[in-house]
């Protein structure tokens, strides 16, 4: 064929761009290990089942904030009967998880979720945070 | 059958032209991603004036997106022949002033990503909800009018008859979207000089003298850039237009000072004198406010002496003094004024950034390109075809 | 979804059903929120703003240095530029001070006129905000004829100099002003402001309540509102 050069390193170029993402991870040194959050110490039961928590945790604070927000309730009672306020800084972080540094961010950084919350609400640590 | 293929066929001057908007595209985008990064912090906006050249520039371009309706509501209603050709331009000119509009609002947001919170959450107690809607609305219907009677005539066949209803509906509907935007100020207790129930009529009023001017001045400039020529009737007919709604305009704002100043109740004149006197020693906008009083004389004198507005070159300068005066009057007096003074008193002036200005006429120039393409294409079909048929006969 | 849908309903149900009872309550129980500032006990500390710095600390309000930009919940205003139409210059009341914040008017207009309802009366009759669903349009701050309301040109957080833990900060690009400390009413704190103030001036309460301190002051002290000829219904009552 004709332009034999020009097209064979033209493939091979293309490849290597293609499995860039690959050579990438490989020599930042990221395996296949999956995010680890530091669990909490004190409580062992979360405010919903571990299953429900994993899957659905975004879609309880949404209606956590529905209600804080628009309807000015703030009590909530688990499944299991314990009472807890609403409340992302105070409650899930200063009461169980520590900071977002060891729990929230360990899975979002993994998945690239980027959120919007912690545009306004407070870290436990370095309250203020550093812009990302 | 792609017509927008003939937009992609032109001369250099032409390729020029749009090399130049997308480089002023480009700086308008340029400071947008920094406004958006650092915040509308980065305009000449405050605590008091909470809405600059991005909102009155929205609101200067419903004005001139509704007056489509000033060349569709003669033909189409009133079977005056003489726009028949003229129609699709202004239909096209509606297409790029509105999408301008929602620009101007989309980069004067806070918020931005959240904007499909307006859909998302239906408020039909807000005029903002009803003034998404009727922009909406108008750019969908001015949008498949025009491609519509456009392919139409290119094909040399008459338009289907289901786009009639269509083209009716669209005349009510520009007046609708100017009254809803004019609603967003003239229902406010707190600012006025707003609250007026002659705003409404005074910005349908001066949209139907901006809005064909601009027309008048495009379809001249056709005339000599390309070789489609729209003839002396339409642009005389149109002037018409542009001087009794520019007579009106004049008088209804000569209304406004009637009310505010012979009633003597501060609130309504302080705005009046901030315009054209300055208040508590600002007089930043006095120049601008004289000098959009002047340009509307002087284009009344040319407009109203039958002399005058049957010389084209005449005729061009007085629309260009209604276009300037009237923006200067719509686009910076009116919508900064609202806010001189604060509930408080407090006068705090304003005065458009460089990243604001930029970024407008990145808008106005994203405006000029869609009409430009869009002319562009009007213009090859006539060029191939200068003897097809009238689309679709009125009545 | 791993979750058994028994479990995802339960769940729910009990946080809103906890939500909705609240709302009955406060409509059958009637709490109407209202603010009285005693002018003359505030104009006895003439240099004092321990109100406005106790609502900016509790609620992280940056403190911004260029003025146009300025972010304030609460502010002290000379009588004649929160009370423009008293122009009368022989009266006494041109020396008080008058300290000016929401009003949480009755009637709202910037309720009226915001497009998304991120900013809504509630049952107790306090004007909330949202700002998880603000969209930054600013129409509520054109809509208010009190100067209340201030808009985040920027980030605020480099400017809050003494964050309080407790309570989010905004972002840029939303509205925020005075929220009747609804986050402290819930747990029976009186707002920071009334709080704060040394002389005892702010006297908050409810007006449903015929007993009330409040009801008790207004009935018995002449007192104004700012411009209540506009139909707003303001709940910011001045005894003067």
């Amino acid at each position: 064929m004709r332009n034999r050069g020009l097209i064979w390193s033209g493939l091979a170029l293309f490849l290597i761009f293609l499995t860039l993402p690959v050579w990438h991870n490989l020599s930042a040194g990221v395996t296949a290990k999956g995010p680890q959050p530091v669990l909490p110490k004190t409580e062992k039961q979360c405010v919903a089942p571990l299953d429900f928590m994993k899957t659905s945790h975004m879609t309880l604070l949404m209606n956590w904030r529905e209600s804080v927000v628009r309807e000015g309730g703030r009590e909530y009672t688990s499944a299991d009967g314990r009472h807890y306020t609403m409340d992302l800084t105070v409650t899930c972080l200063r009461e169980c998880h520590t900071a977002k540094a060891d729990f929230c961010d360990r899975c979002h950084n993994y998945a690239a979720v980027s959120l919007p919350c912690w545009d306004c609400h407070l870290d436990s640590k370095n309250v203020l945070g550093s812009k990302p | 059958m792609f017509l927008v293929q003939k937009a992609l066929v032109g001369s250099r001057r032409y390729w020029l032209w749009i090399l130049f908007l997308f480089a002023v595209i480009g700086a308008g985008v340029f400071c947008y991603l920094r406004q958006l990064d650092t915040g509308l912090g980065i305009t000449g906006l405050s605590r008091d004036v909470t809405w600059g050249i991005y909102i009155a520039q929205f609101t200067f371009l419903v004005g001139v997106a509704a007056s489509a309706v000033m060349v569709v509501l003669p033909y189409y209603l009133h079977d005056c022949k003489a726009f028949a050709r003229i129609t699709i331009l202004g239909e096209f000119l509606a297409v790029a002033a509105v999408t301008m509009c929602m620009l101007f609002i989309f980069v004067d947001m806070g918020q931005p990503a959240r904007v499909l919170n307006v859909m998302l959450y239906p408020t039909p107690h807000s005029i903002m909800f009803w003034d998404m809607i009727s922009l909406g609305g108008y750019l969908v219907l001015n949008a498949l009018i025009a491609w519509i009677t456009l392919r139409a005539e290119r094909e040399g066949v008459a338009a289907p008859r289901w786009i009639k209803p269509v083209i009716i509906l669209s005349i009510p509907w520009a007046v609708s979207i100017h009254t809803v935007t004019a609603f967003l100020y003239s229902g406010l207790p707190g600012r006025p000089l707003w609250l007026s129930a002659i705003l409404a009529p005074r910005f349908l009023a001066s949209a139907f003298a901006s809005g064909p001017a601009l027309l008048i001045l495009l379809c001249m400039l056709l005339g000599r850039i390309t070789g489609v020529s729209f003839g002396r009737e339409p642009i005389q007919k149109l002037a018409v237009i542009v001087t009794y709604a520019m007579v009106i305009n004049v008088f209804f704002v000569l209304m406004e000072f009637f009310t505010a100043f012979y009633s003597h109740l501060p609130e309504h004149s302080e705005p009046f004198r901030y315009m054209f006197t300055g208040l508590d020693g600002h007089t930043r906008l006095a120049p601008w406010m004289w000098t959009s009083m002047v340009l509307a004389a002087v284009s009344l004198v040319l407009l109203l002496v039958p002399a005058f507005r049957h010389s084209e070159k005449v005729l061009a300068a007085a629309c260009g003094c209604v276009f300037l005066s009237l923006w200067i009057d719509k686009g910076i007096g009116l919508i900064v004024a609202g806010f001189v003074p604060s509930p408080l008193g407090v006068v705090t002036e304003y005065a458009p950034s460089v990243p604001e200005a930029l970024i407008s006429l990145g808008v106005w120039s994203v405006g000029l390109l869609i009409l430009t393409v869009l002319y562009k294409i009007i213009v090859s079909v006539r060029e191939a075809e200068p003897d097809s048929p009238h689309v679709l006969s009125p009545g | 979804m791993k979750i058994s849908r028994h479990s995802f309903l339960r769940i729910s149900g009990i946080t809103l059903a906890a939500g909705a009872a609240r709302r009955l309550a406060a409509a059958i129980g009637g709490k109407k929120w209202a603010m009285a500032v005693d002018t003359a006990k505030c104009a006895r500390q003439p240099n004092c703003t321990k109100c406005i710095d106790a609502c900016h600390q509790v609620h992280n309000v940056p403190a911004m240095p260029d003025r146009r930009h300025e972010v304030r919940w609460i502010a002290k205003e000379p009588f004649d530029r929160a009370f423009r139409e008293e122009e009368d210059q022989y009266s006494p009341l041109r020396a008080l001070p008058a300290m000016v914040l929401c009003n949480h008017c009755d009637n709202p207009p910037c309720v009226r006129v915001c497009p998304t309802q991120a900013t809504f009366k509630r049952e107790d009759g306090i004007v909330a905000m949202d700002w998880h669903r603000c969209i930054g349009c600013r129409y509520c701050m054109a809509a208010c004829p009190y100067g209340s309301r201030s808009f985040n040109w920027l980030d605020p957080r480099p400017y809050i100099h003494n964050p309080n833990p407790d309570f989010p900060t905004r972002t840029k690009g939303v509205v925020e002003k005075c929220t009747f400390c609804s986050e402290r009413l819930g747990t029976g704190r009186p707002p920071a402001c009334v709080e704060a103030c040394p002389e005892k001036a702010l006297v908050f309460g409810n007006l449903a309540e015929p007993d009330s301190p409040i009801r008790k002051l207004l009935a018995s002290r002449t007192h104004i509102r700012r411009r209540p000829e506009l139909g707003t219904g303001p709940e910011i009552y001045y005894v003067i």
